[in-house]
């Protein structure tokens, strides 16, 4: 153990808090305004001290705007709602799809595979506005605009991608002879994928479903194009808080921390998943 | 039925040849140990055989059967990995019972047939570890008893002992031969170890550099080893090599040794006048009084003493130096000068160029014998 004098414990937990209260402090700030109403956030100079209220959480809960221009109906709830089921399905058919080719990839080079892996990757590098417009036409002709099928289908450029090339770099760590040993026990090689390789993947697996699903819950501009009010997702129908009558500051944090809420507990609980080693010390170099 | 056979196998990656048209044949029941140096090909030959890679040329046969298109699944193999690898997210319970899953087998039966073979292996009692629990010796232990649970007709044991402390290892080299023979299996056990590889074998296949050199009993292997490196490889103290060109007199060829005449085999007068490499194994040579026919003068520079022999290094008049070997208890010179004579009978001779042993020919031959180019065993 290495010693460490007080004053250097005391300079480290300062730095510390230090670069924590910068990084948290938007988010601290978040959480505070969601609880005053438009008044007590504009006012000037501002103040931590306030009467909290819950007015922000109520007007988005039950779908009622209160404004000095009178009430407004806005789909708060319906949105998040979508994103739910946007991102969860998206990133679930992104794992489907994803994590045997990921294998494939990883343990078969094949002619060409090299060449369909970057392809894949390059969905990444053009930007979605480049894609948008002909894909909203095309949609339009096959009736997938606005539906959930279709944003579930363009979110796979976010997903997938991301999903694919994580995944495969932990499955080529898993040492072959580790799987050539199940198979020669005399299991067959999708025995030896489900039994062997998954498992062992499995960290990277949350790691990648985790991402993918925070790029998708965070998507704001396939969704505001092809999907219409009662598909949109969290991102768009922020966008009902600018109103006529101004921008509702106070609805605004509170929505952003209910949007933030599902990925933030997803991580906290995918943690654990992972920490965990990968190789677990079976294999000796 | 459960020989293996290799015909004309050849592998090789990219443009590397791993593995040139090897022919190997293991009888049913017979552990072959596979020989050479890392990087001759051995592990290579051990996965074309357990089928995870495919040769690019050849036929390989298990129990008469043709290997070609058998899924490793489908081999009947059992295989413990150098690199142990064991399953690290299952038990070692988990990881020996593998193949037995494979086979179906009942949980009762599974219990049962794990069990067996763990006690075997001495490993009872650390089946709920996981392998990151286990020690070097256990996790060894464990993917043995794993290569064992599926009572396999072929068995490929991959340098399974590299890993582990020198302790374990001999207690295994001692133990493994009574394993082998219970099983029953043919195996082929790679090694990089010479002792290991004589004292497990019923015979050794020597590969050196994608081909097979040599393939004999440990005894033919150390006593004849069929070209120079296989002589260096086998023996410790290592065997002694000198460069001589052996010349003839009345007694038959002799090779000149700081002047004096030390006899040769009489079969090989046909090495007569080429440059060839004179090799003594320690124990062939001996310390012998003055005027002992052939005596040869020599300094003892050193003794080290290992326990059951004793080891001398010598130097000639000419600055050549000789290892001299006794068993412990016979009494020799500890330093100063001394003299030593060769056991003609243990004298191998190596063509200097090509590393090949020079055979003696039978006595008839050698009376034909001229300066031809001498058969390699």
């Amino acid at each position: 153990m290495e010693h460490t004098s007080t004053l250097e414990r005391v300079l480290r937990g300062l730095a510390i808090a230090l670069i924590v209260t910068f990084f948290m402090f938007p988010i601290i700030w978040i959480v505070l305004m969601s609880f005053q109403t438009n008044e007590t956030i504009l006012r000037s100079p501002p103040s931590i001290v306030f009467a909290p209220t819950l007015s922000n959480y109520v007007a988005l809960i039950t779908g009622k705007l209160e404004s000095a221009a009178g009430t407004l109906d806005i789909a708060f709830m319906r949105n998040l709602g979508n994103s739910v089921l946007l991102s969860t399905a998206s990133v679930a058919l992104a794992l489907v799809l994803g994590v045997p080719a990921a294998y494939a990839f990883a343990r078969h080079k094949f002619r060409g595979s090299e060449d369909i892996a970057f392809t894949l990757l390059s969905f990444r590098f053009a930007p979605p506005l480049l894609v948008l417009l002909p894909l909203a036409l095309y949609f339009q002709d096959i009736g997938l605009a606005n539906t959930y099928i279709g944003l579930i289908w363009v979110y796979q450029l976010i997903c997938l991608p991301l999903i694919l090339w994580i995944v495969r770099g932990y499955f080529e760590d898993i040492s072959a002879d580790v799987e050539y040993a199940y198979r020669i026990a005399g299991h067959s090689w999708f025995a030896t994928f489900r039994k062997i390789a998954l498992p062992l993947a499995g960290p990277g697996i949350a790691a990648a479903g985790l991402l993918a699903f925070i790029f998708a819950w965070n998507n704001f501009v396939f969704a505001l194009v092809l999907a219409s009010a009662d598909k949109q997702p969290v991102t768009v129908g922020a966008l009902a808080f600018v109103t006529a009558s101004g921008i509702q500051y106070g609805q605004i944090a509170a929505a952003i921390v209910l949007s933030i809420a599902p990925t933030l507990a997803l991580a906290l609980y995918a943690q654990r998943y992972l920490v965990e080693g990968l190789s677990l010390g079976a294999v000796k170099g | 039925m459960g020989g293996i056979e290799l015909i004309d196998v050849t592998k090789r990656f990219k443009s590397d040849v791993a593995l040139d048209a090897v022919s190997l044949r293991v009888a049913e029941g017979e552990t072959l140990a596979l020989f050479g140096a890392s990087g001759a090909g051995k592990t290579v030959l051990l996965r074309l055989i357990a089928g995870v890679i495919e040769p690019d040329a050849g036929r390989i046969m298990l129990g008469g059967r043709d290997m070609a298109d058998v899924a490793p699944e489908e081999r009947g193999v059992g295989m413990a990995f150098q690199n142990f690898a064991l399953f690290p997210h299952m038990t070692a319970f988990d990881n020996i019972a593998a193949p037995l899953t494979a086979q179906r087998k009942g949980a009762a039966a599974l219990k049962a047939g794990v069990e067996a073979v763990a006690r075997l292996l001495k490993i009872d009692h650390v089946l709920d570890h996981a392998p990151r629990a286990l020690s070097n010796g256990q996790k060894q232990r464990t993917a043995l008893a794993r290569a064992l649970a599926g009572a396999p007709k072929v068995l490929l044991l991959d340098d399974p002992l590299r890993n582990v402390d020198a302790k374990l290892r001999f207690e295994m080299r001692l133990e493994l031969p009574r394993l082998l023979a219970a099983q029953g299996a043919t195996t082929i056990y790679v090694t990089q170890d010479y002792k290991e590889a004589m004292a497990l074998g019923h015979r050794i296949a020597v590969l050196e550099a994608g081909r097979i050199v040599q393939i004999g009993t440990p005894a033919e292997i150390y006593l004849a080893p069929a070209t120079l490196g296989i002589a260096q490889l086998f023996g410790d103290p290592a065997i002694n090599l000198l460069e001589v060109t052996p010349e003839t007199d009345a007694h038959g060829p002799l090779a000149r040794l700081s002047d004096m005449r030390a006899p040769l085999d009489p079969g090989l007068g046909h090495a007569v006048g080429r440059p060839c490499v004179l090799g003594l194994r320690p124990e062939a040579v001996r310390f012998a009084d003055a005027d002992a026919p052939g005596a040869i003068p020599v300094t003892v520079e050193a003794e080290t003493p290992l326990n059951e022999k004793v080891v001398s290094l010598t130097v000639t008049r000419r600055g050549r130096e000789i290892l001299v070997s006794r068993p412990a208890g016979a009494p020799g010179p500890a330093e100063g000068p001394a003299h030593i004579a060769i056991d003609a009978a243990h004298a191998l001779l190596f063509d200097r160029e090509t590393g090949a042993r020079i055979a003696p020919r039978a006595p008839d031959a050698a009376q034909r014998g001229t300066a031809k180019r001498g058969a390699a065993a």
